[in-house]
């Protein structure tokens, strides 16, 4: 079932994916969703509008894409969030506490990895934890833990450069997890991964996602990548940013990931979104 | 100019890990005998241009190294070399700890940049040897004045590598470790310093390059101690084998010293750059 929304309504609380959640969403899904955007502009210093008046709001425990053509501003969005990047104007709220710079309820996995090259598998992925002074036999065995969990299960000690891209970004995605934030945000993360490497990534975030029960955010350029993967997507316009419409996205993500890709729904949705896109192409 | 030109003496990993299964073949194209070939060749050209009979103030390799045997087994080179390393340790010891330190500060902060820079980029193309008999009048002819020497000659390059060093470190990691709630101190020690190792290490290796030059100098320039006394007095007495080999010795212990600093730099601060089998 596809649900369109208009633009800038009010978050609705996610649909149960039985199968996926189990036993449903935590009872604490507060019904104005954990992150809410509240008329977010974003000018850079040469006059540039990358982001005009947003408001959003993501629903606990879901994916949720931020999808639009490159150059869009999504990962700016995405950065004021992290408070990474202070807006123009207009205020980010996290579990309905204001948004100053970055907290221990959010992560983020970057585009680029941002894996330190002198460092191991293990010490990356522990790193946020050992910037919040965690001793060093614990934080290691949740890092361990969480490297099993994305797949490199044996190259704890390898160092990055030793690694595919593809890897590197699970190193990246264990690092996030291993902090145990409510929300965690993706910033384009497999576009520097070969198609089939990215594939075999998706349907592992499938996995993780439901495993992990966390709130995430993701940015994408890639629309059949935000359909697998979101149960919600946000379209936002060429710059400066509006949101341009909110889709509802129910597929039954249980089992074969190729049947998901075969599924109508599946197919429509892309079809749809990219009836609605082209016009910025053309 | 700032570079990183030591660079080319460390073997880039690939190659070794590529010869690690011996095959005759493939043993002609190590690395180990392209080095020991190339050696070879310079030292055979060396040998051949000094038998030519062009000038009698250059001898052949042969002579050469018979006088470095004789200058090692009569003790005079190890006794020169005691002179010679004294200044040029106190002064490197300075000029790196001082060096990184200005530099490191100058890539973290503007201000301190601002107020930095100029003065180390004039140092770095002024011809410092000119400033050698101003500090002959100031200091004298003792200890601190070819301290100082070594210190102007190897501290530019030292300084100037460590700030473009940190103020290069990739921001992406700087980014990521205030996003996972880094402190400033944090980011400095855990990320900004160790991407700047590499950089602040060839430096290191120009500065100490420098800083050889600059005790050799100092001690041609100033009063002719040491090595800089084996140099001077043979070429006076025209026993040149001498003299080269004297010449011959410090810049074998520059190239040690300098291969050593890149040693201590992959074996305890970059590991990921040693070798992997």
């Amino acid at each position: 079932m596809i649900t369109t929304l208009p633009a800038g309504s009010a978050g609705m609380p996610p649909s149960a994916h039985p199968g996926r959640f189990g036993d449903g969403i935590p009872a604490a899904a507060a019904p104005d969703g954990i992150v809410e955007v509240r008329g977010i502009s974003k000018t850079y210093g040469g006059g540039v509008e990358a982001l005009n008046n947003i408001s959003l709001t993501f629903p606990e425990g879901a994916l949720t894409s931020l999808l639009g053509p490159s150059g869009c501003g999504k990962t700016t969005l995405l950065k004021i969030i992290a408070g990474l990047v202070a807006p123009t104007a207009g205020e980010i709220l996290v579990k309905g506490r204001r948004v100053t710079g970055p907290g221990p309820e959010r992560s983020f996995v970057f585009q680029d990895f941002a894996l330190m090259p002198w460092a191991t598998v293990l010490r990356n992925a522990a790193f946020g934890l050992e910037l919040r002074g965690v001793a060093r036999s614990e934080r290691e065995a949740v890092a361990e833990r969480y490297i099993e969990a994305v797949g490199l299960k044996g190259f704890e000690h390898k160092y990055p450069h030793e690694l595919s891209g593809g890897m590197r970004q699970r190193v990246g995605l264990a690092r996030a997890l291993a902090v145990n934030a409510d929300v965690v945000m993706m910033d384009e993360p497999f576009s520097a991964v070969d198609e089939q490497t990215r594939r075999r990534f998706q349907e592992d975030l499938l996995r993780l996602v439901a495993q992990e029960r966390k709130t995430f955010l993701f940015v994408t350029h890639s629309i059949e990548e935000a359909v697998y993967v979101s149960n919600r997507i946000v379209l936002l316009s060429r710059r400066p940013s509006r949101v341009q419409r909110i889709i509802e996205i129910d597929l039954p993500r249980d089992g074969d990931p190729d049947r998901i890709r075969r599924h109508p729904d599946y197919l429509d949705t892309v079809e749809d979104i990219w009836q609605g896109l082209r016009h910025y192409v053309e | 100019m700032i570079g990183t030109g030591m660079n080319s003496l460390s073997t880039p990993p690939a190659t070794v890990a590529r010869a690690a299964r011996f095959r005759p073949l493939a043993a002609l194209v190590h690395p180990l005998t392209l080095r020991a070939v190339s050696f070879a060749i310079a030292l055979l050209a060396w040998e051949i241009a000094g038998r030519w009979p062009v000038s009698p103030s250059f001898p052949p390799f042969s002579e050469t190294a018979t006088a470095f045997v004789a200058l090692l087994s009569d003790g005079s080179l190890l006794r020169a070399f005691g002179v010679t390393l004294t200044p040029l340790a106190i002064g490197l010891a300075v000029s790196g700890a001082v060096g990184v330190g200005i530099g490191v500060a100058m890539g973290l902060d503007e201000r301190v940049e601002w107020f930095g820079v100029p003065i180390f980029i004039v140092l770095q193309a002024a011809p410092l040897a000119a400033l050698v008999p101003i500090l002959v009048m100031a200091y004298g002819i003792g200890l601190l004045t070819k301290v100082s020497i070594v210190c102007i000659m190897a501290m530019p390059v030292i300084v100037l590598n460590s700030f473009k060093a940190v103020r290069h470190a990739p921001r992406s990691l700087i980014e990521m470790g205030t996003s996972f709630l880094g402190t400033r101190a944090q980011i400095i020690r855990k990320i900004i310093l160790p991407a700047a190792t590499p950089v602040i290490f060839a430096g290191l290796r120009l500065g100490a390059a420098a800083g050889f030059v600059g005790a050799v100098l100092a001690e041609l320039l100033v009063t002719p101690t040491g090595i800089g006394d084996i140099i001077t007095y043979n070429q006076s007495i025209a026993d040149y084998p001498k003299m080269y080999a004297a010449i011959a010795a410090i810049i074998m212990v520059s190239v040690g010293f300098i291969e050593i600093l890149g040693f201590v730099e992959q074996r305890f601060l970059r590991p990921e750059t040693r070798r992997t089998a």
